[in-house]
């Protein structure tokens, strides 16, 4: 039996009176990779943002159910929302490296969460390390992270996300801003990551789901209209909708 | 051919207004300069006014408005400043936000002698700082406030999302987000800003006019409570007030260039860091 790391029961969310999800539940396994796929708008990073609590800046959000990382119920209050997300991070869709160097994009959260001052250039050096970035940038840290190309600097976004240790990764259609190439290192680099951290990535792109994933959801209209093995999505799904949306009839 | 030459028209008619507005524009600069110039030098500068303001210069003017000018910067900068914060980046869209917005907006559009007589109401009176360039650079500030509140504000705005997003994702808090991102990444727009308005604050004459702006001082400003002496009134005393116009018409002239120069340069730096930040981007 896999271990879960997150889960959502029962959640509905809505944006003032309009419902994105319904009552939906999912369990995500630990240090896998779980793909959310489905049409625009289906609610597949409504899901994604709920669980770093990225909706708590929307006024009009209002979220029902429960929301669980192992055992910690994220949505009580007791837990302070800047340490669940430092223990789930997120990387957007558009790269947005902060506009200072790209040394000091990684350490400007170490900083916040106070890690020992002297262990920072180290950690930073681990990270990008890990993200297959600082053979190309280990000369020039100084420089300013917006310098980079698309490519690397969503790099440099997972490697501020990673630096920081975290226990989850959500990725929000990271590559849909990038060329093959560069999407190609990121997977590559997805595919590494999962070994230490639990992976949860929405995407529009089917091969690319077929490529990094061991576990597929697939959402429609707020719903989760199916949830299996990466194989059993794509070479047998069991729902009619799913079967047509991976064959390209719709979406 | 006809549609050509109706194009040619309009074109015409925009391009001549624009002229228009610029040869008057010339005019004014050409009048002051050519009459101010030739009272200005390094005495006219650094002098004060002597025989009854007929010779000398006009030294406690210049450090009455420079010292009016920084007293309505320390007062209205971080007030405004902070103000806009709240609005774009805490506050919710709410009935009692919009009513505040709008108040600012109209309190932009509040004629200046309005700010003066509740600048003497309120600082000059009630609070009894007497008519002193501390009362006076209060009631500047207060007149710039709105303005400041809203340029900041639009800097803020044009900041995306997904800069704030960055570091919120980080387990960054919100204030620390608004410190160490947002702000440092919308100041050029906040400078701009502050400066174009302390320019428009500087050649005011309205606000300070019963707030502690005085016709003469034999010396110098230098402790706040203490009247003062400032250009636009310096210009405007000597334009009309004075007993023997005609003879002071040069030293009018002179102040004028003075005024001008000062909120030029100021003008000149706004649209240098707005120049250097648009490569930026």
């Amino acid at each position: 039996m896999e271990e879960i790391k997150l889960s959502a029961r029962n959640l509905n969310l809505f944006f003032g009176n309009k419902q994105i999800l319904k009552n939906l539940s999912i369990d995500f396994p630990k240090n896998q990779v779980t793909s959310l796929i489905g049409p625009s708008g289906c609610g597949k990073s409504t899901l994604l943002r709920s669980f770093n609590r990225m909706h708590d800046l929307s006024p009009d959000a209002r979220i029902e159910g429960k929301l669980k990382m192992d055992e910690m119920d994220l949505y009580n209050k007791a837990n302070s929302v800047t340490e669940i997300r430092k223990r789930i991070g997120m990387v957007f869709q558009k790269p947005n490296p902060l506009p200072k160097s790209i040394f000091e994009n990684l350490s400007y959260a170490l900083h916040i969460h106070n890690f020992p001052k002297a262990e920072i250039p180290g950690l930073i050096e681990n990270a990008l390390k890990e993200s297959f970035l600082w053979d190309e940038v280990k000369e020039e840290l100084k420089k300013p992270a917006v310098k980079l190309s698309g490519g690397q600097q969503q790099r440099l976004c997972i490697a501020r996300t990673v630096v920081l240790r975290p226990e989850v990764i959500l990725m929000d259609e990271p590559c849909s801003a990038l060329d093959p190439i560069s999407t190609r290192k990121i997977e590559d680099l997805i595919l590494k990551l999962k070994k230490d951290y639990t992976i949860i990535i929405v995407t529009h792109n089917m091969q690319q789901a077929q490529r990094i994933s061991d576990k597929v959801a697939f959402m429609y209209l707020g719903e989760l209209i199916e949830f299996d093995s990466c194989e059993n999505i794509f070479s047998n799904p069991k729902q009619e909708l799913t079967k047509e949306y991976i064959g390209g009839h719709f979406g | 051919m006809k549609k050509k030459l109706l194009h040619a028209f309009d074109w015409l008619l925009l391009l001549g207004s624009t002229l228009l507005v610029c040869t008057f524009l010339g005019i004014i600069l050409w009048d002051i300069f050519s009459k101010g110039l030739p009272a200005i030098s390094w005495d006219f500068l650094l002098q004060y006014p002597t025989d009854g303001m007929t010779q000398g210069g006009i030294l406690p003017a210049v450090v009455g408005t420079v010292l009016l000018t920084f007293i309505t910067t320390l007062f209205a900068v971080p007030f405004g400043v902070a103000c806009a914060v709240y609005l774009n980046e805490y506050a919710k869209h709410s009935l009692f936000t919009n009513i505040i917005r709008a108040s600012i907006r109209n309190l932009a559009g509040v004629p200046s002698i309005i700010y003066g007589l509740f600048g003497l109401a309120l600082f000059v009176q009630a609070m009894k700082l007497g008519t002193s360039v501390l009362s006076a650079g209060l009631t500047l500030g207060l007149l710039s406030l709105p303005y400041i509140i809203i340029t900041t504000e639009e800097a803020l705005k044009r900041i995306p999302n997904s800069m704030r997003e960055a570091t919120l994702a980080l387990g960054v808090t919100q204030f620390e987000t608004i410190k160490d991102v947002i702000l440092p990444k919308a100041l050029p727009g906040i400078l701009t800003g502050v400066i174009l308005t302390l320019s428009r604050a500087a050649g005011e004459t309205a606000p300070i006019l019963f707030t502690g702006v005085a016709f003469y001082i034999n010396g110098v400003s230098t402790s706040i409570n203490q009247e003062f002496m400032a250009l636009p009134y310096h210009l405007y005393m000597l334009s009309t007030q004075h007993y023997a116009i005609e003879q002071v018409r040069p030293l009018a002239y002179g102040t004028a260039v003075v005024l001008i120069t000062l909120v030029f340069l100021l003008n000149i730096v706004a649209f240098i860091i707005r120049s250097k930040y648009r490569t930026q981007d």
